[in-house]
């Protein structure tokens, strides 16, 4: 009877927690849409900011946070998808290959600030990229690479090791099998790191402070050494700076939601390309 | 039915350990042309091992260590620096569980010839039409070559497996309990199949089954702890063991 009752609780807490989740995003998303969603118009997804941020569209903030997020999944993916087949394909097991991981891991956990201050010391000053895409997708890139790295480790880790000896009897050599077996079949694996990491990437604020990002921009970027504006950098500023909130304020709400759908879309891309390839491994 | 016997492969007082622990204690014996010779013994015993020694395979586990000689054309496969991509092309292996690779049927054999160079499509188009001819699947798949390889049933998985190694043209396949994870009628054919390609190839299949040994080899090896208890045509194996080993394995008095 008492471990009926220590059930049921446990159960109810569970449950409950659940339930608490759900209000916060349900609360979430009710707050961006019913606050965002008056200002939402083809004008303001399609013509440049007028009257001081007061009016007129977001469209250059989209297309500046379009061409970081791209910027930095193109960046990130091939360099962390050949980190990865080094650690778990290449390198030879042990010391020195642990401590690189777990290095790659802590990087994880370095704050989004940080990487902004690194981006502006080496890539805006040093490089001599300047405030530009660049500059902004780098960073992001440097961002997201743990993510990439580890999503891809599992991913080949997932490879069953028949796979990889099938090709070598076959007379492949090592590279051969990681690049037309191994990979090919981690693909949705890797996919579900990549869709993480644009949502990651498109919403990050900090990195792109210094590095990217302009609040007000005539027109729109003509070059990847162009700063622009950003949907989340466009936010923060409508909310801290100028000298009309009540109008202002409805415009970072528009801005949010633009941003959440952005962020749905291409993860949708990702997915649908993610299921493309999985149905092919049915394992 | 000539008496006359090739020899393709030659072992030599082969050791093969994991780290400290021998697996393989000096092992010698012949493998002949056109001809299935199997191995038998309780699992552990070393079969497995011992024939992923000819296609390099335990080139992959780490801290292995191999002594002895095998002779495969014309060099000792077990040196360091042999070419390993050379010998696993003319020594082609057929695994225990079917392991297509999750590709289309048709790519799942032309991999292996595009992966040894061949690029013209025509030669792959054909290769890949006579590999799966010669492996009996041809008739049940040739309308869905483009279809993904791993709906097919696990028989005809392990069937095309056969066809993906047959296509790169080797001189040995190993067969490494490839009816394992088979039903009987699979069982069946993947046997009569081994016993047509044995025309063309020299053969080398690890069984669990003594039965399946005694219906499609012509040598037969015994392995126990590691050592080759006894090796020798499987008609005199089955009828007239020499070693009483043997024979207490052939009776099922262990195993």
């Amino acid at each position: 009877m008492k471990n009926k009752i220590i059930q049921a609780l446990g159960f109810s807490l569970i449950t409950l927690s659940v339930i608490i989740t759900l209000i916060f995003l349900v609360g979430i998303i009710y707050l961006i849409i019913s606050k965002g969603i008056s200002v939402i118009s083809w004008e303001f997804l399609t013509s440049v900011p007028r009257k001081g941020m007061t009016a007129g569209g977001v469209a250059p903030a989209i297309v500046g946070t379009f061409y970081l997020t791209v910027g930095a999944v193109l960046f990130a993916l091939p360099l962390g998808l050949a980190c990865a087949v080094y650690l778990n394909e290449y390198s030879p097991k042990g010391f020195i290959v642990n401590i690189i991981r777990m290095s790659i891991n802590n990087l994880a956990g370095v704050p989004s600030v940080v990487f902004g201050l690194f981006g502006l010391a080496v890539f805006v000053k040093f490089l001599g990229f300047g405030v530009s895409i660049l500059s902004g997708s780098l960073t992001l890139g440097i961002l997201i690479l743990p993510a990439i790295i580890s999503a891809s480790q599992e991913a080949l880790m997932a490879v069953p090791q028949s796979i990889r000896e099938a090709s070598l009897a076959l007379g492949a050599t090592q590279w051969q099998t990681i690049r037309k077996a191994v990979i090919p079949a981690a693909i949705p694996g890797i996919m579900t790191g990549v869709i993480l990491s644009i949502g990651r990437a498109a919403g990050e604020t900090a990195p792109i402070l210094f590095t990217a990002a302009t609040f007000y921009k005539r027109g729109y970027p003509t070059s990847i050494f162009s700063e622009v504006m950003a949907l989340p950098y466009h936010i923060y500023a409508l909310m801290t700076e100028g000298t009309k909130p009540d109008l202002q304020t409805p415009i970072a709400y528009g801005c949010a939601l633009i941003l959440l759908v952005i962020v749905l879309l291409v993860s949708a891309v990702a997915i649908i390309l993610r299921n493309k390839y999985r149905s092919a491994y049915v394992h | 039915m000539s008496t006359e016997n090739n020899v393709r492969i030659k072992a030599e007082n082969v050791h093969f350990y994991y780290g400290d622990k021998m697996a393989i204690k000096d092992m010698s014996m012949n493998f002949y042309d056109e001809k299935v010779t199997a191995f038998i013994g309780p699992s552990g015993c070393g079969k497995s091992t011992f024939i992923r020694m000819l296609n390099k395979m335990n080139d992959l586990v780490p801290h292995t260590r191999a002594e002895g000689s095998i002779h495969f054309d014309g060099e000792n496969i077990l040196e360091k620096g042999v070419d390993v991509v050379k010998i696993r092309r003319k020594v082609g292996m057929v695994f225990q569980k079917p392991n297509p690779f999750p590709k289309t049927i048709f790519q799942n054999i032309s991999y292996g010839l595009e992966v040894n160079g061949e690029k013209n499509k025509k030669v792959i188009a054909q290769a890949v039409e006579e590999s799966l001819v010669r492996a009996a699947l041809w008739n049940e798949v040739k309308d869905r070559l483009h279809d993904n390889a791993l709906r097919l049933s696990g028989g005809q998985q392990q069937r095309l497996c056969i066809a993906r190694c047959l296509a790169v043209a080797p001189d040995v396949i190993l067969f490494d309990e490839p009816c394992a994870s088979l039903d009987p009628i699979s069982t069946n054919k993947i046997e009569e199949l081994i016993l047509d390609l044995k025309k063309n190839y020299t053969i080398v299949i690890v069984t669990h089954n003594m039965q399946q040994a005694a219906r499609v080899s012509d040598y037969t090896a015994f392995m126990y702890l590691g050592e080759l208890i006894e090796f020798n045509s499987t008609d005199k194996m089955f009828t007239v063991p020499r070693e009483k080993k043997t024979e207490e394995y052939l009776s099922g008095k262990f195993g």
